[in-house]
């Protein structure tokens, strides 16, 4: 007669557990952060073109680590739920805390039912009226959610980036300054013999939820405004600055700003005035 | 629902999810429908030296009614296009507002914008989607213009479509007009376009079509002085959409009229 093998619930969520730690550790890591002017992502990533940080809507970004096809398929499934309420109610109404949730209970879902969990660990970030206001949330494989104090980093050796960023991050950065504590923060692992690495402009993913901004916030900051802050050129304000969002990024081709929230940043500065 | 690989395109997950959210989805009962929801009317568009300009009316009437005199029927459908509205005003908003999300959700998902060719397709689709409706009276016309950032040439980047009840899209060369108004309104523009026009010169140009519009037909509404009410007037070029402010438009409408006061005729 042939035996069943006998495995334990708690062996069976150890083993998945260590199964995605390894998947997220061994890829490159990103940071999240919150600085005077918004929220900062800043992910390493030798691609231009597959994105480890995106925009889900209005005021919510979207970073994350792991595996690609993974963590795409939960950003494809977040920006359709938040097109979804934002159509059928208002676009105030899309929060960055519904996405968190729901983002949760798909992979506490997959991770409790499906043979291999996600190895994907999520970010989930609101951009605030003020730094107070911001809101991180760190989403890991087995759909634990955890609300982070304005800086988070995610990937492998994730600890050490954390305390980089923790002795230097303060809420009332410039942009400059944000973009350098978090590619310091990025660069203090992995170099020769534990020693820091510098990441060139190239090898750098990053983008911002700019908050004086109305409708879509989203922005990338690539090319030549990167290399200037990354140079310690002053903080300049990349492709317009504030309170223009109807003129197009340096990426021409791909703008973030859009129709219905151009409507809106008209009607609230009209009400301003 | 939300998790599965499928599409790039917002209308296509919803008629998976909610079907009910689309507006050709919904069965009718049989019979005319048509004088039971405000029509929205006039909606011009002029494609000038390095971009297009759209304007519109701001009447919506219902019958020998006027339903609203500050409707706003003109809209930017994303950063480079402009989409203006005739036809049952409700049905028309809630199809400009699908059509909104749908280039914003293409273009997150995607990473890229649609071309214009491809925004004018979806938009003659999802017009298509309503000739149920439309044959029962509630039809919808869009007219939809935008920078084309694939041109080759920059000075003829502005483009303008129009459609009909069962679809499009069909490209005019140099102005179009919809809605009840429009005989009269292209009329005008017959006369006095002409090939790269600057967009200060069209936008005069639009004000004085929707005036003459406004001039011949009740449902459209020309400006109204006196309760401040101007035509919208927006643009779209290499720098992205654009809305004149009130105070801008109040100028051109007012030297308008004030022209008309001499010679009426224009």
């Amino acid at each position: 007669m042939a035996m069943q093998f006998y495995a334990s619930p708690e062996q069976i969520m150890r083993d998945r557990s260590e199964l995605a730690r390894k998947g997220i550790a061994r890829g490159r890591s990103a940071v999240v952060l919150s600085y005077e002017g918004g929220v900062l992502f800043v992910a390493e990533n030798l691609s231009s073109a597959l994105h480890k940080v995106s925009e889900i809507y209005d005021r919510i970004g979207f970073a994350a680590v792991g595996r690609y096809n993974e963590f795409e398929n939960l950003r494809r499934a977040g920006v359709r739920m938040a097109d979804l309420n934002g159509l059928s109610y208002d676009r105030r109404d899309v929060t960055g805390r519904a996405l968190a949730n729901a983002f949760a209970q798909t992979l506490g879902a997959i991770f409790t039912e499906q043979s291999k969990p996600f190895e994907v660990e999520i970010c989930v970030a609101e951009v605030g009226s003020t730094p107070d206001g911001d809101e991180l949330y760190r989403l890991t494989y087995d759909g634990s959610v955890n609300d982070e104090p304005g800086r988070m980093a995610m990937g492998g050796q994730a600890e050490a980036i954390t305390g980089v960023l923790k002795s230097e991050h303060r809420s009332d950065m410039s942009l400059g300054e944000a973009v350098k504590v978090a590619v310091k923060a990025l660069g203090s692992v992995g170099g020769e013999g534990g020693a820091a690495r510098t990441i060139a402009a190239n090898q750098l993913e990053v983008a911002v939820l700019d908050r004086r901004r109305i409708g879509r916030t989203f922005r990338r900051i690539t090319g030549a405004p990167l290399t200037a802050l990354l140079n310690g050129g002053a903080a300049e304000e990349p492709a317009g600055g504030p309170q223009t969002p109807a003129v197009p990024t340096g990426e021409a081709h791909k703008p973030t700003t859009s129709a219905a929230s151009a409507d809106l940043e008209r009607r609230e500065s009209e009400d301003e005035s | 629902m939300f998790t599965n690989a499928g599409t790039s395109s917002f209308t296509a997950f919803l008629s998976k999810v909610a079907p009910e959210m689309l507006p050709g989805r919904r069965p009718l009962p049989p019979g005319m429908a048509a004088d039971m929801a405000p029509h929205a009317t006039t909606i011009v568009a002029i494609s000038a030296a390095g971009g297009v300009v759209m304007a519109g009316d701001r009447r919506a009437t219902m019958g020998n009614l006027i339903a609203q005199r500050d409707i706003e029927k003109v809209h930017p459908a994303d950063a480079y296009s402009l989409v203006g509205i005739a036809g049952t005003a409700g049905i028309g908003i809630e199809l400009m507002r699908l059509f909104q999300v749908e280039l914003e959700h293409y273009e997150k998902i995607e990473g890229a914008m649609l071309s214009l060719d491809g925004k004018a397709n979806r938009l003659a689709s999802m017009i298509r989607g309503n000739l149920g409706a439309a044959m029962q009276g509630l039809a919808v016309i869009p007219l939809f213009a935008g920078f084309d950032l694939a041109a080759a040439d920059p000075a003829k980047a502005g483009r303008i479509f129009s459609f009909d009840v069962t679809g499009g899209p069909y490209e005019e060369t140099g102005y179009d007009a919809i809605g009840s108004g429009s005989l009269f309104a292209k009329s005008a523009l017959k006369k006095r376009f002409r090939a790269g026009l600057s967009i200060d010169d069209a936008v005069k140009l639009a004000v004085e079509a929707l005036y003459d519009a406004a001039d011949d037909d009740t449902a459209t509404g020309g400006p109204d002085l006196t309760r401040r009410i101007y035509p919208v007037v927006m643009t779209a070029t290499a720098e992205g959409t654009h809305r004149l402010t009130d105070a801008e438009t109040a100028a051109i409408a007012e030297a308008v009229v004030s022209g008309r006061m001499e010679n009426p005729g224009g």
